[in-house]
């Protein structure tokens, strides 16, 4: 028979730790502000990244028991929008459109050259935390492409001496 | 589903609609009427074509996700899923064109460019929908190049990065998301059937798997139950039992009932050889639709495990070791020494016990055992420590000892009241059926001591949870039943059309008496007025509410009572007669109503007709041919009580742990110690054949032919799916023991005690072997007034005529705490074990529960120095033991439980003699106790042990 002394992890439980302290307060507070709103998954997690920069796993369980759902269910919530991050990003983020109509106009050379200059490869943030190199599918500027957005800012027909500049200038 | 071996239990893509609107359609040219909102793909079915597909089961709402069911639809653009459109009148479908070929094989030749092709060496290899469907649109070659993909562990040597190790954490079943088609049959079974939520789609596109819980979590660690409902409806071998890993696709099923809870669900028996390879739940089961729990689907290994004994044994004296003989030897010697007990010491000094978990055949044969051969009425069975008081409060309200709903009622229930169960834990797949119709908006209270889970179910409605003092129900119900009294909630139609108007009058100003408003309660119970108020309301306003209850009902002091009281609300709102309403006990075992029908107790004959009705005692005479005493015989603990005394000296008793599992533990080891001849009859030494004489081993559920009745007085068959292991089936058994003392017993079959049982008992008159069998089930009374069974009963009246208001007057039980007792301790059930656990320890389930805990509250623990994991010992009145902490908010302060599974913990020790007024069913849910840090086991335990170990000793067998 095993004892819970020596048994390697209890079942139906999370193997994360659970969050505890001071940040759940902080927890408690954006699943209190949404409290009997309409929909509120999706509000809470926008605010837990904002307060955390990521959505973090331990709380995960808590704002489904907050909302009458699953960890699982928030997990798959969570996983579905590639914004919403495992670890927080890089102080400013650089994204490159790598759709379709993109790649027509160069896209995939244009993010070659990007990665070489700023010696960063997807999803990878720089070593001081600055910037972080993301690719993104469709900013809905085929227009103009090849598109990439800095921050909130969005650029048309990008070039790779433009996207570095902007990134030199951010960091 | 995999339904390769029954042509006739084919998957119809999606669920049955239920209209009573009639559409006509042709399919292919043939034209098929169905109910309005039947989908294309299932219309399509029950004219007999089979449209390919993946996604869709017809255990799951429509998905449309897999794209294989595509069809065309004269006056439809383009070639919609079959699965997710509905018909309509004059519709003209075609599921077989060029269109449609081309896009099911393009489809699956993108299915199977992300598949391995390791079919010959796969478990699934000859049972996988991926393999039927690839040869159903005729797929020939896949042109795409090796690329991206999810099931090469390697990848030119290098770790291919989106590969991932199979899951192995579930003792049960395999998880390889290298054969994952994400067809999300598996999260939508966790989600639609069992209400667990505990799996999910993790990421999208190309990325999209399969996740137990969160990034981190394994099946284990999830939330996941094990009810094996995802296994059941993988098509591929991504989600598969181990058991079909090791041994391999099965050959035959035997249909038949599982032996666990009073849920009864129906079982397929997947067999190779004797071998079982899994156990699959009936879509056809009417009592699981379906589905199932832990239990039943997975912990099936008791049958076969080593410790089982299979060969008869003897002793002198309890002390002595065992001695391995020959059936006849065990034989001659267990009838010699009851012969010489009742010669000496009288015709009343012996008796049995019978089983809920045998059959009822077998339960019939044991009571006749009793009365026919023995010559007096001591027959008793472990119903009597669960739901002696369901009995006798229903009788005297409705006029019959049972349930008055099928499961199905469920479904069409606007509210559940929930008293002293928790059925996901003890039922869990009625716990399952209920949760689904929360989350379809019905209301839930609950009355427990405990925050069970029930509460916690995901995406329900409103709900209300009493959480009152253990032995408070009686006045909760009647502060329930005041309120709708004062408040004139009532209905009076019902209560004029179906019962006595002027009793209800009389019992109206019983409620009324201030001593039973909210306010006076909520000091005896603990639970604010205005909770009991809206309770009462909600209650009372539903369309159809209905009450399911169980043992946190009955094992009280006033049991009885509380199933009246219990009675009262559903007639005084009306909620009896029509679906989704009524009074159900949630049985705790298998068989525990057969049991109960097949004239177990010691006052009644099968179909509860008392000893001294002169009628059915001369039917019996004249059928058994012997005579028989009209004087009732000895309930179990007066069996105790008159051992001790030295009264009562002789005892066989199949399938029931005593010791184990009745109150006062003390008291039953000193009753068992003083008996001359005690024969136990089961699968395994357990605690009470410490103390016996002679060892019958018994057979296992899959080793015999019978009947169980479950909860909803559904008569299920239990089919024999290998050779009883121990030669004989436990019938058989029985009747050795009945002619070694001369009785003449000479069944052949158990289909012939089921004749005699439907010839002597009016509502199971229509009952036969040939009936179940073309049935599968009937609900009693079957009889020439119901020939296929009764699902709902008290349609038109109530079976004593009118209905029965009680006054339920609050009696304190007199265990109270106090200074040197300051806590009330309440007992349990866990998922994962069952009973005694007898079985379930002796499978993988103890993964989930290794050893019983006490849960107390932080407060509580805090002020006693407890922590997390501490060993504490656990004092009442009546004795000590010690146990493991877990501090958790689900019990309320001044309350601890704990479950009573392992033998080594034995709750009962401190458990006391208490029992109800009316039925002498024990107190085991309200015990004062102390709780105080511990280093080790106590006293008791260690000598117990010692005992345990020396008396199960077994002589090398004699060359």
């Amino acid at each position: 028979m095993q004892s819970p002394a020596n048994a390697p992890h209890p079942p139906n439980t999370p193997k994360v730790a659970a969050l505890d302290g001071e940040g759940l307060e902080r927890l408690q507070a954006i699943i209190a502000r949404h409290a009997g709103t309409e929909g509120p998954l999706l509000p809470i997690l926008h605010d837990v990244q904002a307060e955390w920069g990521m959505i973090p796993e331990a709380a995960q369980p808590i704002i489904g028991n907050a909302l009458g759902m699953t960890r699982a269910e928030v997990y798959g919530v969570v996983s579905f929008y590639h914004d919403f991050r495992e670890v927080p990003a890089g102080r400013h983020v650089l994204r490159l459109c790598r759709a379709e109509a993109c790649q027509s106009m160069g896209a995939d050379v244009l993010a070659d050259q990007v990665r070489v200059a700023l010696g960063l490869d997807w999803h990878e943030t720089t070593a001081d935390g600055r910037l972080t190199l993301e690719p993104v599918f469709c900013l809905g500027l085929c227009a103009c492409g090849p598109a990439a957005q800095m921050d909130d800012r969005l650029v048309g027909r990008a070039t790779a001496q433009r996207v570095v500049a902007l990134a030199e200038e951010a960091r | 589903m995999k339904d390769f071996i029954i042509p006739d239990d084919r998957d119809l893509g999606t669920p049955a609609s239920h209209s009573d609107i009639t559409v006509t359609l042709t399919v292919d040219g043939i034209p098929v009427s169905v109910p309005a909102g039947t989908s294309v793909m299932r219309a399509a079915a029950i004219a007999g074509i089979t449209v390919p597909k993946l996604c869709a089961t017809d255990h799951l709402t429509a998905f449309g996700s897999c794209r294989l069911c595509v069809v065309q639809i004269d006056g439809m653009r383009g070639t919609p899923a079959s699965c997710t459109t509905p018909v309509a009148e004059g519709m003209v479908v075609h599921t077989q064109t060029d269109e449609v070929a081309q896009i099911r094989r393009g489809v699956m030749e993108l299915y199977i460019s992300d598949h391995p092709l390791d079919c010959l060496t796969c478990a699934a290899n000859g049972d996988c929908e991926l393999q039927d469907m690839a040869g159903a649109v005729g797929l020939r070659e896949v042109r795409y190049e090796p690329g991206k993909n999810h099931f090469q562990r390697r990848e030119n040597g290098e770790l291919n990065p989106e590969w991932r190790a199979k899951d192995h954490s579930n003792p049960y079943f395999t998880f390889d998301p290298a054969k994952c088609i994400v067809c999300s049959r598996c999260v939508r079974a966790c989600e639609e059937v069992q209400g667990t939520f505990a799996l999910t789609i993790d990421g999208r596109g190309f990325d999209s798997r399969v996740s137990a819980g969160l990034a981190s979590d394994s099946f284990l660690s999830s939330d996941c139950v094990s009810c094996g409902a995802c296994v059941q409806v993988c098509p591929t071998a991504t989600l598969i039992e181990n058991t079909v890993i090791e041994i391999g696709t099965p050959e035959r099923i035997v249909k038949t009932t599982c032996a666990y809870c009073g849920v009864g669900c129906s079982f397929d028996a997947h067999m190779r050889g004797e071998t079982v390879v899994k156990m699959v739940p009936s879509k056809d089961g009417k009592a699981n639709r379906g589905h199932s729990c832990v239990k039943g689907r997975f912990a099936w290994g008791y049958a076969t495990h080593a410790e089982r004994i299979l060969n008869p044994m003897i002793r002198e004296d309890y002390r002595d070791p065992w001695r391995v003989v020959s059936w006849e030897e065990a034989i001659r010697f267990a009838a010699d020494r009851l012969r010489a007990t009742q010669e000496k010491h009288g015709r009343d000094s012996v008796g049995v016990i019978t089983s809920s978990r045998c059959t009822n055949e077998e339960t019939y044969l044991v009571q006749k055992l009793a009365r026919a051969v023995f010559g007096n009425n001591n027959t008793d069975t472990c119903a009597r420590v669960c739901h002696s008081p369901t009995g006798y409060g229903l009788k005297t309200a409705f006029g019959t000892s049972a349930g008055t709903h099928d499961f199905d009622s469920v479904e069409e229930t606007d509210l559940a009241l929930v008293i002293g169960a928790n059925p996901t834990e003890g039922h869990p797949v009625f716990g399952s059926r209920l949760r689904r119709r929360l989350r379809e908006g019905a209301g839930l209270i609950v009355i427990d001591p405990r925050h069970i889970d029930l509460l916690d179910t995901a995406h329900r409605n409103d709900a209300i949870h009493l959480p009152l003092l253990p032995g408070t129900n009686v006045a909760v119900l009647t502060a329930m039943a005041h309120v709708i009294a004062a408040e004139g909630l009532f209905d009076e139609a019902f209560i004029r059309e179906r019962c006595d108007w002027d009793e209800f009058l009389e019992y109206r100003d019983f409620l009324l008496d201030p001593r039973h408003s909210p306010e006076e309660v909520e000091r005896q119970s603990n639970v604010p007025a205005d909770l009991i108020r809206q309770a009462a309301r909600a209650y009372a306003a539903a369309p159809r509410a209905s009450i399911y209850y169980g043992l946190g009902v009955t094992e009280h002091s006033q049991g009885s009572t509380t199933v009246m009281a219990i009675a009262n609300l559903a007639m005084m709102t009306g909620n009896i007669g029509k679906p989704g309403t009524g009074v159900n006990p949630l049985r705790g075992q298998n068989n525990v109503q057969g049991s109960c029908d097949m004239g177990s107790f010691p006052h009644e004959f099968p179909g509860y007709r008392h000893v001294t009705d002169i009628e059915t005692r001369k039917l019996y005479e004249q059928v058994w041919g012997v005579p028989l005493s009209d004087e009732p015989g000895l309930r179990i603990p007066n069996m105790f009580d008159a051992a001790t005394q030295g009264r009562f000296k002789g005892l066989y008793c199949q399938g029931e742990d005593v010791l184990q599992s009745d109150p006062d533990t003390s008291h039953v080891q000193s009753a068992l110690a003083s008996l001359d001849i005690l024969i136990v009859h089961d699968l395994f030494l357990n605690e009470t054949s410490n103390y016996a004489h002679v060892f019958l081993p018994g057979s296992s559920f899959l080793e015999k032919d019978g009947t169980f009745t479950n909860a909803e007085r559904r008569i299920n068959m239990v089919r024999k799916a290998m050779s009883p292991k121990n030669g004989h089936a436990d019938w058989e058994i029985t009747v050795m023991l009945a002619n070694a003392l001369d009785a003449g017993w000479d069944y052949s079959h158990p289909s012939e005690i089921m004749d005699e049982i439907a010839l002597t008992t009016p509502s199971f008159a229509g009952v036969s072997y040939d009936l179940l069998d073309r049935e599968q089930s009937v609900q009693w009374p079957c009889n020439a007034k119901a020939p296929l069974g009764t699902p709902v009963m008290h349609i038109e009246g109530f079976v004593r005529g009118k209905g029965k208001f009680i006054n339920t007057e609050y009696v304190p039980s007199e265990e109270r705490t106090g200074g040197r007792f300051p806590l009330l301790l309440t007992t349990g059930r866990t998922l994962t074990q069952y009973n005694v656990g007898a079985q379930t320890r002796r499978t993988d389930n103890t993964v989930w529960h290794p050893e019983d805990v006490l849960e107390i509250h932080p407060h509580d623990a805090e002020q006693r120095g407890i922590r997390e994991g501490d060993y504490v010992r656990v004092a009442s009145r009546a004795g000590d033991t010690t146990i493991r902490a877990k501090i958790t908010e689900r019990v309320a302060p001044g309350v601890v439980y704990t479950t009573f599974h392992h033998p080594t913990t034995q709750a009962n020790v401190v458990t006391t003699d208490n029992s109800d007024w009316a039925t002498n069913c024990p107190e085991f849910k309200v015990t004062a106790v102390q709780v105080s840090p511990s280093n080790g086991p106590s006293e008791w335990q260690e000598q117990y042990r010692s005992h345990s170990e020396l008396s199960r000793r077994i002589l090398p067998a004699a060359e």
